[in-house]
């Protein structure tokens, strides 16, 4: 219950957003509609029956608003979707959920995977697995291979050996649904564009390749900036944001994307404190949402605040589950190695 | 067009125009997949393939030779690609390897050539400098072609390149084909490169790439009017260089293209709108008198 309560709360929030767009959308998507509210329905059906009847009784007034709520829920999943793809929605969406399906099954699980630079071995038999609707952290030293780790799994570095399946498939068929944020310093942000440009590149997939992006497009990237509290940004270019700005940029651009399964690397490296908040309130939303989410983290303080899981890598999965179990003065010792004066300073 | 000029020199005028807009366009690909360098290497690369197809044929086939020209430059650019995957040796030293010993062994080919009976006749000097007064309207009407493709293969994944070129990383993880987008961009470098060198010249080719695109960066700040620009830039710089090159006899075109779009960068490094010097100069003055009238303690002098 509380997180069907956390979920309206959210929805209620971009509600405002989500009419507005409704509004301006036009012809284009009032075909649309009924299909909006025949999932809606469905959706409603499926998760709280009663509660939706009777909201919808007392006044025609609050009724509406409920309606439009559960409307909305359903928009969330797959908004951006529906206009663009053939397949219709009644299609899509359970299809969508039985991907993710089992909740006993893993949404990522990899096994005996390395990888390497050149002939220096950075990865060697890691193993893992992560569940569905947790909010993971990796964390290690240096060179631990992070980074790597993340790019690995997304066939953006070439493995040695290993797989790694999502969703209980590979890679390749469920890349629409994986969202990565790679780091703020691996783009050139002197780069002609804009704000809003950079986030309407989440829907680039939905828009479909040489597609030219439509209004509806730009409403979904608006609303996601505005979530990151970044709509007024939108024509700024991107070269004259400041760090935090641009970090959330780019998680705007994930959250537009709307996947099931994000990979974040290093997202609160060198942010303010504010920027810091409104990315882990965005990705606790997701948590909550029922999505996954696996985060390249760096401040052993925040660990415990901010994740759920944590995973403990130096080349090689040191340690790997709950916080409370895992995020120990033992397994931090063994992932940092001998030198750990600093650890005396009080991080757990 | 310019009815002082003989109509052959109004064709030759409006090739090269048409081929400063493509390679504009082509440029400002090049400009952000950080390859500015890359398009020299390439177009040096270009000359031992044209010599080759020129001994092959025995006389000036053109086809033959920009084939030649194409597979010698794709020959390069692997090169640079496998010397930066498989050493130590990075891609900068790669190319400059590739670029200056395809330069000389085309050189050595071309001193064989031209030794050759006939050899010395076919203006085969001119792919070094470049020699558009040879060109005729056929060739007016292979590189309109050429334009049109590029400006097709740009407009139409206009914001697949945005992507491609901006975030590869984020765009492979969407799911865009990326050897599909490398190929298309290797095919339009070289198509501009091999049709170009025969104006411009494989020394100077580059700079028509580099020069209106860096150009049209200090103008705006959008990818679309960037390419926009640089295309105008490009096509200035031709027909106003090969204008010039017109009014004394043999004098090549390709040093003179390059002078006409180092006179446009200059102008654009000095008043560009978004990122010029002496604008930028100019606002930095104005701000910093106004905070010397400000009555201040300590700042009377």
């Amino acid at each position: 219950m509380t997180r069907r309560q956390a979920l309206q709360t959210e929805e209620t929030q971009t509600g405002k957003i989500r009419t507005a767009e409704n509004q301006t959308e036009g012809p284009n998507t009032a075909n649309a509609q009924p299909e909006h509210r025949k999932t809606a329905q469905a959706h409603a059906a499926e998760t709280e029956v009663a509660a939706t009847y009777t909201a919808e009784r007392p006044t025609a007034e609050s009724g509406a608003a409920v309606t439009q709520t559960a409307e909305l829920s359903a928009a969330e999943t797959s908004a951006a979707e529906k206009p663009s793809a053939a397949t219709s929605p009644a299609e899509s969406q359970p299809a969508k959920r039985k991907g993710g399906g089992d909740p006993e099954e893993p949404v990522v699980r990899v096994s005996e995977l390395s990888a390497a630079y050149r002939k220096n071995r950075v990865l060697e038999d890691v193993n893992f697995s992560v569940g569905r609707g947790t909010l993971t952290c990796i964390v290690g030293p240096n060179g631990a291979g992070k980074s790597t780790l993340l790019k690995v799994m997304l066939d953006l570095h070439p493995r040695l050996s290993g797989t790694v399946s999502f969703f209980g498939t590979s890679y390749g068929k469920v890349k629409s649904r994986i969202g990565y944020v790679p780091q703020r310093g691996a783009v050139d942000w002197d780069f002609p564009a804009d704000a809003l440009d950079v986030v309407l590149m989440g829907l680039y997939g939905q828009i479909g390749w040489l597609n030219w992006p439509r209004r509806r497009h730009r409403e979904l990237a608006l609303a996601a900036m505005e979530k990151m509290g970044i709509e007024h940004l939108a024509k700024r270019q991107i070269s004259q944001l400041s760090g935090g700005q641009q970090q959330r940029v780019f998680l705007a651009r994930a959250l537009v994307q709307d996947a099931d399964l994000y990979f974040l690397d290093e997202p609160l490296a060198g942010v303010d404190a504010a920027t810091e908040w409104a990315i882990m309130e965005t990705l606790r939303t997701l948590k909550e949402r029922g999505k996954t989410v696996l985060v390249v983290h760096h401040d052993l303080h925040t660990v415990r605040e901010y994740f759920d899981h944590v995973l403990l890598l130096n080349r090689t999965v040191i340690a790997h589950g709950p916080t409370e179990e895992t995020f120990t003065r033992d397994n931090i010792a063994r992932t940092y190695g001998g030198a750990l004066r600093w650890l005396e300073a009080g991080v757990v | 067009m310019i009815p002082a000029l003989s109509p052959n020199a109004q064709w030759v005028l409006l090739s090269t125009l048409i081929l400063g807009a493509a390679s504009g366009i082509v440029g400002c690909l090049a400009y952000w997949k950080r390859h500015s360098l890359m398009s020299d290497a390439l177009s040096h690369a270009a000359l031992p393939g044209v010599v080759v197809g020129f001994a092959l044929a025995g006389t000036k086939n053109l086809p033959l030779m920009t084939a030649g020209a194409a597979a010698s430059a794709l020959l390069g650019a692997w090169l640079v690609v496998g010397i930066r995957d498989h050493s130590r040796v990075k891609e900068d030293t790669a190319m400059g390897i590739v670029l200056s010993v395809f330069f000389g062994l085309g050189i050595m080919l071309l001193t064989i050539v031209n030794r050759l009976p006939g050899g010395n006749q076919a203006g085969l000097d001119s792919f070094i400098f470049g020699q558009a007064a040879s060109m005729v309207r056929k060739d007016v009407y292979m590189m309109a072609g050429l334009a049109l493709l590029v400006v097709i293969v740009t407009t139409v994944s206009f914001k697949e390149w945005k992507l491609w070129l901006f975030d590869p990383l984020f765009a492979k993880g969407l799911g865009l084909p990326g050897r599909l987008m490398d190929a298309a961009y290797l095919t339009v470098v070289v198509l501009v490169i091999v049709i170009g060198i025969q104006a411009v010249g494989v020394i100077l080719m580059a700079a028509l790439f580099i020069i209106p695109a860096v150009s049209a960066r200090y103008w705006t700040h959008s990818f679309g009017r960037m390419i926009a620009l640089s295309a105008l830039f490009g096509g200035a710089a031709g027909a106003s260089g090969t204008l010039v090159s017109t009014m004394g006899e043999g004098w090549p075109t390709g040093p003179f293209i390059v002078i006409a779009a180092a006179v446009l960068f200059l102008v654009s490094l000095a008043f560009g709108r978004k990122k010029g010097g002496l604008v930028g100069a100019l606002q930095r003055y104005i701000r910093k008198r106004r905070m010397r009238r400000r009555p201040s303690p300590g700042t009377s002098s």
